[in-house]
């Protein structure tokens, strides 16, 4: 049987709004992923570290406020300087197209704006997955 | 009577078997019609389903006990809503500067969003706050910047609201000692502070100390304010974002309301008498897609709380018994794709509002599902207020669908239904235990998922992301926060603690510390140490300092 794909469903910085990131959660459930939601405001280095030790093979974060273009690429830096490269990033929210350019130099791999269906979300995870 | 309805049974059930004999030929779009609180729609609605539904107890007249056709007799004929739209951003010259346009376009009454470190109560300065500073509006990190807010503007002729709740107590002091500083005594300031902490614990987000020491600056809010703020609402209860979390309109009632008591019996714990706040509780509704259900939700709201103020609580005081309310409209509902289209939701959401007897009113602008709301998108979201106002005729006769059998019986059905769960909640302990324990959250977040399953099985149309679609161009020259906005404000936080008295600052923090640990109303104190300049963040570090920090319930999870 395969390994199960574990998921760390992530909220950085100070932003309330976890509608998004409880929905994504229940859907990535429902498709037989193990998803550890992190509840609000977490640091990036709470992030990864949760994400090491919970052995996550991906990181799913969530920002509506507007902080991504700072919260998003220092979670992947702090990810780099630990050492973890075998992890898939992904990142949701109210996120203008314009950053993400930016936001995918930094290292995340795909951005999914307001309207993503989550069934989008469960294969982008299945077929893009490190390991 | 007894005649009429038998005349009209018999007349109906002819009619009904003759109807759905056609139906195997001619189906009807759908094989069940519900609503999103889950209330099956019937095909026609008739006397006969307002039949039980006594006029005087159960509906009334408007201003007049339980208050479901409005809580003025007169309503928007003797003036229509305030219109007040949520803005802040940036920095506090920047947010002033649009409040100003805003009055400039006929705006009524202010309403102030505040950057998320202000609203958690860090500085701008604090490693917190780092990615935040601005971002969803005005950063205040001292008496300083609100000054700066509401320069030029005289706070005894405009009334604000403000979008604050764990350190509410610190902004309203603030306010104070502005409007203080332009001559203009407490006893004239208009305006409302969230003050709402269980809706932060369930729904949205920005809660600092834990319930128990929350619930008691709330209290002495109440009781500050009853005394030297006498207009001021001191609370305002909210919906909003329970329903933005994903709530059904039933349980956006059922939690508003049920916050609501465990406020009134915190207050009454504290030796308040009901009537002495009971006046200045107002409530914050949302504004969603089901036009009819929308309707009927404002006026079982009214109902509900009416009838809790007056059995529950004995508030003798029609104004104890009042909801009144804002609405916002549900910004949950906006679509990132085909924007336009956001300004018909908005204005179909408005108009439920206007028909519910909403006080004031904020219509969000199209863009808010990708950015910050541009100009001309607030302006357009100000007029749709405005033409239903002025030119549709609605606000021209006073809860116009009362009478409807259709909105009556609805509004009877989620009377009955928010009740229910208000019974549940008193059962687990109230709503703090309810929160405390999750319960709240998890209701919210399986009505949440159960409404995005429905889009994604295509059972609920989204038009332009599910139905209609098109192949569009990304929008571009979005209004976004320039980053040197976080380098300035703490420039400018570096110069007020430069320039201030230390020794002053430190007494302050000292006395509220001590009031804190004890009993005293920390109003005062809270405002004599704003007055020295002390900054929200060391107020509120303070305050973290004796009361610890609130740690989130977990509700999902592997």
């Amino acid at each position: 049987m395969d390994k199960k794909i574990r998921v760390l469903a992530a909220k950085p910085g100070l932003d309330g709004h976890d509608r998004g990131v409880k929905v994504v959660t229940s859907a990535l459930m429902d498709a037989g992923m193990e998803v550890i939601y992190t509840g609000l405001r977490q640091t990036p280095a709470q992030i990864v570290e949760a994400a090491i030790q919970e052995d996550v093979d991906v990181i799913a974060m969530s920002i509506l406020s507007g902080a991504h273009d700072y919260l998003f690429p220092k979670v992947m830096e702090l990810l780099r300087e630990k050492g973890v490269d075998d992890v898939l990033v992904i990142g949701g929210g109210i996120i203008p197209d314009e950053d993400i350019p930016a936001l995918k130099q930094a290292g995340i791999k795909e951005v999914f704006g307001p309207g993503t269906s989550t069934e989008d979300i469960v294969k982008y995870i299945k077929e893009n997955v490190k390991r | 009577m007894q005649n009429t309805n038998q005349g009209l049974l018999d007349s109906l059930n002819k009619w009904t078997e003759g109807v759905e004999k056609k139906l195997q030929k001619n189906p009807e779009r759908k094989q069940n019609f519900v609503n999103t609180s889950g209330i099956p729609v019937n095909r026609l609605y008739t006397p006969v389903d307002a039949a039980d539904t006594d006029y005087m107890s159960e509906i009334g007249l408007p201003g007049e006990y339980p208050f479901t056709r409005g809580v003025q007799p007169t309503m928007y004929r003797a003036r229509h809503w305030t219109m007040r739209m949520y803005a802040g951003f940036a920095t506090a010259e920047e947010s002033n500067k649009r409040y100003k346009f805003l009055l400039d376009q006929g705006q009524t009454g202010l309403s102030v969003a505040f950057d998320l470190p202000t609203q958690i109560g860090y500085d701008s300065d604090s490693e917190m706050a780092i990615g935040e500073v601005g971002k969803v509006g005005v950063a205040i990190d001292s008496l300083k910047d609100m000054e700066t807010l509401f320069d030029g503007i005289p706070l005894d002729k405009v009334s604000t609201s403000m979008t604050i709740n764990a350190p509410a107590a610190v902004l309203l002091a603030m306010y104070i000692a502005v409007a203080e500083k332009q001559g203009v005594s407490p006893e004239k300031l208009t305006g409302t502070i969230q003050n709402d902490i269980l809706k932060e614990y369930s729904s949205r987000g920005t809660y600092i100390f834990p319930p128990k020491p929350s619930m008691r600056i709330i209290t002495d809010i109440f009781s500050y304010c009853a005394k030297s703020v006498p207009l001021w609402n001191t609370i305002s209860i909210s919906g909003y974002h329970i329903r933005e979390a994903g709530s059904t309109a039933v349980q956006e009632v059922a939690f508003t309301l049920a916050n609501g008591i465990a406020y009134v019996e915190a207050a009454r714990q504290s030796g308040l008498d009901v009537d002495t706040f009971g006046p200045r509780l107002s409530f914050f509704f949302n504004a969603h897609l089901d036009f009819f259900e929308e309707i009927a939700k404002f006026r079982a709201a009214r109902r509900l709380w009416a009838r809790i103020m007056k059995e529950r609580f004995g508030a003798k005081n029609p104004r104890s018994q009042m909801v009144r309310f804002h609405t916002q409209t549900a910004g949950c509902t906006l679509t990132a794709q085909q924007p336009k289209n956001n300004i018909v939701r908005v204005a179909f959401q408005a108009l439920s509002a206007v028909l519910g007897g909403t006080q004031s009113l904020h219509t969000n602008s199209m863009d808010e599902a990708l950015c910050l709301p541009s100009e001309e998108a607030v302006q357009i979201a100000l007029r749709t207020q405005q033409l239903i106002a002025n030119e549709t005729g609605v606000a021209d006769t006073v809860d116009p669908l009362a009478g409807s059998y259709y909105i009556e019986a609805l509004t009877n059905q989620i009377y009955e239904r928010a009740q229910e769960y208000i019974r549940k909640i008193d059962e687990i302990g109230g709503a703090v235990s309810a929160i405390e324990k999750g319960y709240v959250q998890r209701e919210i977040q399986d009505s949440a998922y159960k409404y995005q399953r429905e889009i994604e099985q295509g059972k609920r149309v989204v038009v332009g992301l599910n139905k209609f679609q098109v192949k569009e161009e990304k929008p571009t020259n979005l209004l976004r926060v320039d980053p040197k906005v976080r380098v300035d404000q703490i420039e400018r936080l570096r110069k007020v603690r430069s320039e201030r008295n230390d020794e002053k600052v430190k007494k302050g923090l000292a006395a509220l510390k001590q009031g804190a640990e004890g009993t005293d109303n920390l109003m005062p104190l809270i405002l004599e140490a704003v007055k020295t300049y002390a900054t929200l963040g060391e107020i509120c570090d303070v305050l973290r300092g004796v009361f610890g920090e609130y740690q989130q319930v977990s509700t999902l999870g592997s």
